[in-house]
């Protein structure tokens, strides 16, 4: 089961070789690879804090600065890192990275702090990061991999901000903050509660695969979420697993 | 006794970790398939959680605190936990093989699993003693089984459905969720105190 996974990686990889120039990358992370909307990675932020449109670009910036930062580092270290013991030492290095955002935000965000509260911290754990630290830095040179984490950092962040933005909009009834819709509607509650949430990405996902035409998103789904990080290569991993049991 | 009462239907109810606190999205969303491996996967989540929540509250009270070194917290935690699920994996397999077999393929995964942490980072923030934040624990793996059983059991039938092109695969599982989701706010107004 692991060789097969392991077939799935290498075939991306390669996959991503073939696109070289850094227009390119950048471009791949806003739509062909958007984390949130193709990749389906990072669904815990996306979901979590995304009652205004403001916390969506909050969390975004934050998620981009440890993607890049990690991105970064990880790719100067390529040829330090030893194979086996790789996971833990991306962890080290989200970690720190997680840290310093943590700190920097309690100092001069207090009030977006306390609104993203422990999702902040849990950006370790976000799947993206994994991700692009397993799929790309490891393998490419540390411009590239800069690149690539602006490119997905933006993709998450556009992401994340049309979210909170419909759910702002229809939950509350102002966007960033200003009243929109006061004589159009009354605002339904719905949207800014958890199953409104789920509901709006949903259908947002739908909307995006329309709209850039996806095949057949199931497949590309499988593989992407297949190879990527720990926790998600895992889970993947697992439901195969359990599927031959 | 109360108290910890409180916790547990909290936990499992009020604020279920997946679908009112979005933690263990992934998993959530990963393996729940089908109801055998959902299965599987809960009890590995709650195995791991109770474990967690007692060395990390350990690592808090006993190193963290006196050093004063709690804006370590988010590393100290993640490597805890990794670690811990290594040492878990290798202990299951040595001593006992049966349950290593049940659980083990979902052990490596839960590391990253934001349940785990998430819930680390809550028995913090809430200043909750040893027993509390380890029924927490508990109790979080509890919401995670029900969530992940019921939903599997609804994913099952959307296999069979007939689904427009667009919505096929993560989007009408997002929709499913949703549903899942509006019946546990009914949970919202239950207080106990």
């Amino acid at each position: 089961m692991r060789l097969h996974w392991y077939v799935l990686c290498q075939e991306v990889i390669e996959m991503e070789k073939k696109k070289k120039s850094l227009g390119s990358i950048f471009l791949d992370g806003i739509i062909n690879q958007n984390p949130a909307f193709r990749l389906l990675l990072g669904n815990c932020p996306s979901l979590a804090i995304t009652t205004l449109a403001k916390n969506g670009v909050g969390m975004g910036l934050a998620a981009t600065f440890v993607l890049v930062g990690s991105n970064l580092f990880i790719s100067l270290l390529r040829k330090i890192i030893p194979e086996k013991v790789r996971i833990p030492c991306f962890i080290v290095v989200i970690a720190s990275f997680t840290t310093i955002v943590e700190m920097i935000m309690a100092a001069f965000l207090p009030e977006l702090d306390k609104e993203l509260g422990i999702y902040i911290p849990l950006i370790v754990v976000n799947c993206i990061i994994f991700a692009r630290a397993e799929m790309f830095a490891q393998k490419n040179p540390p411009v590239e991999s800069f690149m690539d984490g602006i490119g997905m950092g933006t993709g998450f962040m556009i992401a994340i901000t049309i979210i909170g933005s419909v759910r702002e909009l229809l939950g509350s009834g102002t966007w960033m903050g200003i009243p929109v819709t006061v004589n159009l509607f009354e605002p339904a509650t719905f949207f800014i509660l958890p199953p409104g949430g789920f509901l709006v990405m949903g259908l947002l996902i739908a909307l995006f695969n329309k709209v850039f035409k996806v095949k057949d998103p199931r497949t590309i789904e499988d593989k992407e979420v297949g190879c990527c990080a720990v926790g998600c290569q895992g889970c993947a991993n697992a439901a195969n697993g359990g599927e031959t049991v | 006794m109360k108290e910890l009462f409180a916790i547990l239907i909290g936990a499992i109810l009020v604020e279920n970790f997946v679908l009112t606190k979005f933690l263990g999205i992934c998993p959530f969303l990963g393996v729940s398939q089908k109801t055998s491996t959902a299965l599987g996967m809960s009890g590995a989540v709650t195995f791991v959680l109770v474990i967690s929540q007692a060395v990390t509250w350990l690592t808090n009270e006993y190193l963290l605190k006196p050093y004063g070194l709690e804006y370590l917290q988010t590393i100290a935690f993640i490597l805890v936990i990794a670690t811990l699920v290594q040492f878990v994996e290798t202990v299951l397999k040595k001593t006992m093989p049966a349950l290593y077999k049940a659980l083990g393929v979902y052990l490596p995964l839960i590391t990253t699993n934001c349940a785990v942490l998430g819930s680390a980072l809550i028995f913090v923030e809430r200043d909750y003693t040893f027993i509390q934040s380890v029924v927490f624990g508990f109790a979080a793996g509890l919401g995670f089984t029900l969530a992940l059983i019921l939903f599997s059991g609804i994913r099952e039938r959307l296999e069979t459905a007939d689904i427009p092109e667009a919505f096929k695969g993560m989007p009408i599982t997002l929709i499913a969720a949703s549903l899942v989701s509006i019946t546990f706010m009914g949970f919202a107004g239950l207080i106990i105190s």
